[in-house]
């Protein structure tokens, strides 16, 4: 049993359902001033230079390292670095170690910096936000990646914040093929603390707002693969035994919170036959995290295991 | 000088008079700059009240069979509907 504050059965519940996790102002300043200073100061705009090579430049001098896809989490960042001082935090171990497993393996990382518009109007561009998509390609697997979004300094929603849309992490789309959704119903905007980590399904659709502040806004992605099934990896003493399905469509009370509840409750944006599919696919998934393979909320699995059988 | 603005909504079935859950603006006109996460809530309730606000509906999405093996996976959203406005523009 790990001594790391995992994350218990609702949490879970809950990345299972809308794919992220938002941990506010968990990163001590001190590990943010650090990491701001390693990275390294933004640059200044400079009239007639594309913002491509003022952005190569600023990630060349950058201290961040290179590391190469495929080492282990823990060999990625020198020791005493600012990423390995976060990485070590307890509540983000704790996390990661629910959602991933104890030998998470490095993918990739990024320096995201967003410019404010007198950057572009120096380049000869344009001040957009980034198209809606989903990180790397199709992805059929009920395994995921985890993405933590690292947000050094206070965001605004001047400054344009990560886009994303809860609930899309089970759709399996090709990258930025979605661009033509502009705006999807409960869309959230990064609007945070210095400090916060939103910790992302590697299949939530997201964006990068448009920065309409006068100043930089810098975001640190690191992506991360398991190293084995990622079953039961969280504080699984707080999974509650399920006795019974629980009444459904005629229902005369509230809902408890309760695992089900929440993997039963649907997006602002869900379609109302494909909605029904996401609850499908979301048993599938929690099936997958707890190694239950017979578990099913409100009927979804059974009625369909049952026909598939007769 | 007539241009084009294009309005696409995604509604909650295929039905026009469904909800809308998600849109996109595109304005060839120039006046106005459209782009990801301009909005969080939809320009109309549904797809009959653009029409009645004067959209001329000129695509909707086919219903498709569901491919065997396949029926309960998820990927782009299905009810997309697509509109335009043509717009007298000076020269």
């Amino acid at each position: 049993m790990s001594n790391l504050p995992l994350l218990d059965a609702l949490s879970m519940a809950s990345f299972a359902a809308r794919g992220f996790l938002r941990l506010d102002a968990v990163v001590p300043d001190a590990i943010n001033a650090q990491f701001l200073a390693e990275a390294g100061p933004p640059p200044q705009a400079v009239a007639g230079r594309k913002l491509l090579r003022t952005y190569g430049e600023m990630l060349a001098a950058s201290g961040i390292p290179e590391v190469s896809a495929g080492v282990p989490l823990g060999q990625a960042y020198p020791q005493g670095s600012a990423l390995s001082r976060l990485l070590a935090l307890p509540v983000v171990a704790g996390a990661i170690r629910s959602l991933v497993g104890d030998d998470p393996v490095f993918d990739h990382h990024f320096l995201h910096v967003t410019f404010p518009s007198a950057y572009h109007e120096a380049a000869g561009g344009e001040n957009v936000s980034q198209h809606t998509h989903q990180d790397s390609t199709i992805d059929p697997r009920t395994a995921f990646d985890l993405q933590i979004m690292y947000y050094p300094h206070a965001v605004t929603r001047e400054m344009g914040g990560t886009r994303f849309v809860p609930g899309t992490h089970l759709r399996r789309v090709s990258e930025v093929a979605i661009g033509r959704y502009q705006n999807i119903r409960g869309q959230q905007h990064m609007v945070c603390e210095a400090g916060t980590l939103l910790f992302l399904h590697s299949g939530l659709w997201h964006g990068g707002g448009v920065n309409l502040s006068d100043r930089t806004r810098t975001m640190f992605k690191i992506r991360m693969n398991p190293s084995a099934p990622q079953g039961r990896k969280f504080d699984v003493s707080t999974l509650a035994p399920q006795a019974a399905q629980r009444p459904i469509f005629l229902v005369k009370t509230a809902q408890p919170q309760t695992v089900e509840q929440i993997l039963m409750t649907p997006e602002p944006w869900f379609e109302q036959d494909t909605g029904r599919l996401e609850f499908v696919n979301r048993v599938r998934l929690w099936r997958y995290l707890t190694g239950d393979d017979r578990y099913d909320a409100d009927y979804w699995l059974t009625r369909l295991e049952t026909l598939a059988t007769a | 000088m007539p241009r084009q603005k294009v309005l696409v909504l995604y509604l909650a079935n295929s039905a026009l008079d469904s909800p809308v859950i998600a849109w996109a603006v595109y304005d060839g006109t120039g006046a106005t700059r459209p782009m990801a996460g301009d909005a969080d809530e939809p320009p109309y309730r549904s797809g009959v009240d653009a029409l009645k606000d004067g959209w001329r509906l000129f695509q909707a999405s086919q219903l498709l069979p569901h491919p065997r093996g396949a029926e309960f996976d998820v990927s782009y959203l299905k009810y997309e509907f697509w509109f335009e406005q043509i717009v007298e523009t000076a020269p």
